[in-house]
């Protein structure tokens, strides 16, 4: 029930008095309200910001956070008065909803703030008023569509490929989008210039040059050097004829993009040559030829995969289809009533140009589009009122639907240019994430580093205590995770070389039977290597957890693999402090195994430092027929 | 002469004012302004010690009742229709605006369609804190549709038609068409002793008096605020 219904209670239960002399059966005893029942006011304390009011006006929704015995958690017996940690400017418009019963949505504040006070305070947002329900919807469903663009953009095209892609999807990928390889973005610029010469050679071949010698007429450009436009031509040609079929062979999905726009471009632009190719020398099928040769013209489409601001507008055009059919409607409508007048009315006149009424049309098209090219003009008076009439009403229709096509291409445009902003301020956003945490665990991989586990004497603690509470308290915490599950964290670096002399040690020291038997390829490939190394570095939970995993799926090829891998283990032993068993086993980061990109170096010393969880994360390798993916 | 030349003159200005308008657009804004002036109706109670003197509340109940009041009415006077809406939320099973419509009457004491904070308080001072007589003479208001002294059996049965009207139609046991009928002949068989068809406000309260629910059940209701 409302608010205000609740004011108006006792009232009602006081015209109940009217039905006493009706009432068939005694009334039943009124309820006894064991609360004292006297007003008062209440202190609400917001982040600094005290509101008062009654305690009947918060009373009014009891199921909410204020309105029920939720808000004595928040009660300070101190200073008497209920205590928020929240937004002050928020809460105001919390308030106003308990005393007046319309929650307002302020605009200047950010939605999702707002949702989150709501929740808080147990109001649902679904009791805004009218007056602000429409904003806050609009905004609620801009904020969701930024962030599934977010998301998708996270997951979109930009992010590298899965290693085991073939060479199709790679093919495939190169051309979408050019700036993924350098070679990609070669190809593409090669194929835009290409397309710009070809254009500009159809639009030269057709100028006219000076005159052979002993010829007074004037040949165009292109039957004069013929040969060059032919060769140049063919060049253009075979480049496009190139790209299609690559484009062919690499698309997913070759019917859906036979059937795509571009591609019906790409094959519109190169057919005419080919069939000029096949055509035999004869004259009147050449004459039919050379209109063929007008759909050269659209390889000025196949710009439109090179400029962003061609796309727009063409999925401008489409997305206005109904407005231009009101535009192309409405015109239709007003010239066929046009012509018909003008003609009636120019009837009389001798040797008129309007003929008839189609001939008309060519007048009144025009007159409204305000072209004015006088080759027909009324002679009549009424007449020449109907043309004046004419052109005034062809502004006007013409200018109607024009706003409505530019707003939508404004937005379409402004959409398009923020998608490219988020794209750019993601990448760096989340190369400062990296950073950071990249930071938090070079911090700690130092503090220990300087050995600040082991020593705690006072030569150590003097380089230590520059360090806030936090740090300590937080490399404390990580320490703790260490001696948990007897792993440590370590850098990239260090992780890489470890892992490549592993291998190579491991090659060195194994039979090739062996290694055909299990089908392994030396994983560590540095890239890889690296990816799993930050991995290894940004996680710090996970790595009990995985280890868990692994232990299952490993322990049956432990027989095999255990000994070559203890026996290539140089690292320093002391800080095994597992039984190796364990160790070999216990490793927590899993990587698809991808084809060796590069072979390890035979010199490389092994590195000195390493931890059992990089070393044995090795054993994997041989065993990824069985290996979970962890969820790291 | 100059009659007619001052209507001349009046028609002139008043044509030249409306072309002025037609020209700058603003032909039909002041209806609207004038419309919105007319609606708002601010009305204000005497005071509080008057109000005080009059009703059987103190001070500090009648501050919380007109702070009720005043927030659910900003223009300080209710109308049938926000009554009807109001009384209307109560009851949400049946149709409770013809009752309502009766009890608004019974409010508005000084019929002028509004109810004004001295009319509610009065009202409910009496039903809440007043006597016997007091509340039985109220019930024979609200009663008495037409304020003529007597209670008709046409009166009693609309009366009692709109009570069983905000039943709703899902009632145990299921409602007979009859029934306001039979309850209006009862309750005549109680009250009217002459037998002369109408209820005088005597008859209505000894018969009243006499009966011991009634008297108990008046009591009930003095918890309310």
């Amino acid at each position: 029930m409302a608010a205000g219904v609740a004011t108006w209670l006792p009232f009602a239960r006081a015209a109940a008095v009217g039905w006493l002399p009706l009432a068939k059966k005694i009334m039943p005893k009124p309820p006894v309200d064991k609360k004292s029942r006297n007003d008062e006011i209440l202190y609400v304390n917001v982040s600094g910001l005290r509101f008062q009011t009654w305690k009947n006006t918060l009373d009014r929704y009891p199921d909410t956070l204020l309105g029920s015995s939720e808000k004595e958690f928040f009660y300070n017996e101190d200073t008497q008065e209920y205590f928020f940690d929240r937004d002050p400017e928020m809460f105001r418009h919390i308030l106003n909803f308990y005393r007046t019963g319309k929650l307002h949505y302020p605009r200047q504040e950010c939605v999702q703030a707002f949702d989150e006070e709501l929740a808080f305070y147990g109001i649902v947002p679904d009791i805004i008023g009218d007056c602000c329900m429409e904003e806050y919807r609009d905004r609620k469903k801009e904020n969701q569509e930024r962030l599934a663009e977010d998301t998708e953009a996270e997951m979109g095209t930009d992010t590298p490929l899965p290693p085991n892609s073939t060479h199709r999807e790679r093919l495939w990928r190169a051309f979408e989008n050019p700036h993924t390889s350098t070679m990609a973005l070669v190809f593409y610029y090669v194929t835009g210039f290409f397309i710009a010469v070809s254009v500009i050679a159809n639009v030269v071949e057709t100028v006219p040059c000076r005159p052979l010698k002993g010829s007074k007429k004037d040949l165009p450009c292109g039957e004069k050097y013929s040969l060059a436009f032919f060769c140049m031509d063919t060049a253009c040609v075979l480049i496009f004829t190139f790209e299609y079929l690559m484009r062919l062979f690499a698309a997913p999905s070759r019917c859906k993009f036979m059937r795509s726009v571009m591609s019906v471009i790409d094959v519109v632009a190169i057919m005419p040559y080919y069939i000029g190719l096949v055509m035999p020398e004869n004259e009147d099928v050449s004459g039919a030829f050379v209109t063929l040769r007008v759909f050269r013209v659209f390889r000025i489409f196949k710009f439109s995969r090179h400029s962003q601001g061609l796309r727009i507008l063409g999925y401008t055009l489409k997305s206005c289809a109904s407005e231009l059919g009101f535009l192309l409607f409405s015109l239709t409508m007003a010239i066929i009533i046009f012509a018909t007048v003008m003609f009636y009315a120019e009837k009389g006149t001798k040797g008129t140009n309007f003929t008839s009424i189609p001939a008309s049309f060519w007048y009144t098209i025009v007159t409204m589009t305000t072209l004015g090219y006088g080759d027909m003009v009324p002679n009549t008076i009424a007449g020449k009122i109907f043309g004046s009439i004419c052109s005034l009403s062809g502004v006007l229709v013409i200018a109607l639907p024009v706003p409505v096509i530019v707003s939508n291409f404004s937005r379409i445009y402004h959409q398009n240019q923020r998608a490219d902003k988020m794209r750019a301020q993601q990448k760096v956003r989340l190369a400062r994430i990296r950073l950071a945490k990249k930071g938090t665990t070079n911090a700690f991989l130092q503090y220990k580093d300087e050995g600040g586990f082991h020593d705690r004497d006072s030569d150590n603690a003097l380089c230590l205590k520059n360090k806030s509470s936090f740090e300590h308290q937080h490399h404390h915490l990580l320490h703790c995770l260490e001696k948990t599950t007897n792993h440590e964290f370590t850098d990239e670096l260090t992780f890489s070389e470890m892992c490549m002399t592993e291998s190579m040690g491991y090659r060195t020291s194994r039979s090739t039977s062996i290694s055909s038997q299990q089908g392994m390829s030396t994983s560590c490939c540095p890239r890889r290597a690296k990816r799993r190394a930050i991995r290894l570095a940004n996680s710090t939970v996970s790595v009990s957890r995985g280890s868990v995993q692994e232990l299952d799926t490993l322990q049956v090829h432990k027989s095999s693999s255990g000994l070559q891998s203890r026996s290539s283990l140089n690292a320093r032993t002391e800080d095994l402090k597992l039984n190796c068993e364990d160790r070999d086993f216990t490793a927590a980061i899993i990587s698809i195994p991808t084809p060796p990109a590069n072979t390890p170096d035979e010199s490389l010393p092994p590195s000195p430092a390493f931890p059992g969880i990089l070393r044995n994360s090795r054993t994997n390798f041989y065993t990824h027929e069985t290996v979970k993916i962890s969820s790291l | 002469m100059s009659g007619c030349a001052r209507r001349c003159k009046h028609g002139l200005v008043k044509f030249a004012l409306s072309v002025s308008k037609l020209v700058t657009g603003t032909l039909i804004k002041d209806k609207v302004d004038d419309d919105l002036e007319l609606s708002i109706v601010c009305h204000r109670p005497e005071g509080l010690e008057p109000l005080e003197a009059q009703t059987n509340f103190n001070k500090k109940e009648l501050q919380v009742l007109y702070r009720g009041f005043k927030n659910e009415c900003p223009s300080g006077v209710v109308n049938e229709e926000t009554f009807k809406q109001i009384y209307s939320q109560f009851f949400p099973h049946g149709d409770a605006s013809t009752y309502a419509h009766y009890l608004f009457n019974a409010f508005d004491t000084s019929d002028n369609g509004s109810i004004k904070f001295e009319d509610f308080v009065m009202a409910l001072s009496i039903l809440l804190r007043g006597t016997t007589t007091e509340k039985l003479q109220w019930t024979f208001n609200l009663y008495d549709i037409n304020r003529d002294g007597y209670i008709t059996k046409e009166e009693m049965t609309d009366i009692v038609k709109a009570i069983y009207d905000m039943m709703g139609r899902f009632t145990y046991p299921a409602l007979k068409t009859d029934a306001p009928k039979q309850h209006v002949d009862a309750f005549f068989q109680k009250m009217d002793r002459n037998r002369d068809g109408v209820v005088t406000l005597d008859e209505f309260i000894l018969a009243c008096q006499e009966d011991e629910n009634i008297m108990r059940s008046l009591q009930l209701f003095e918890n309310v605020i």
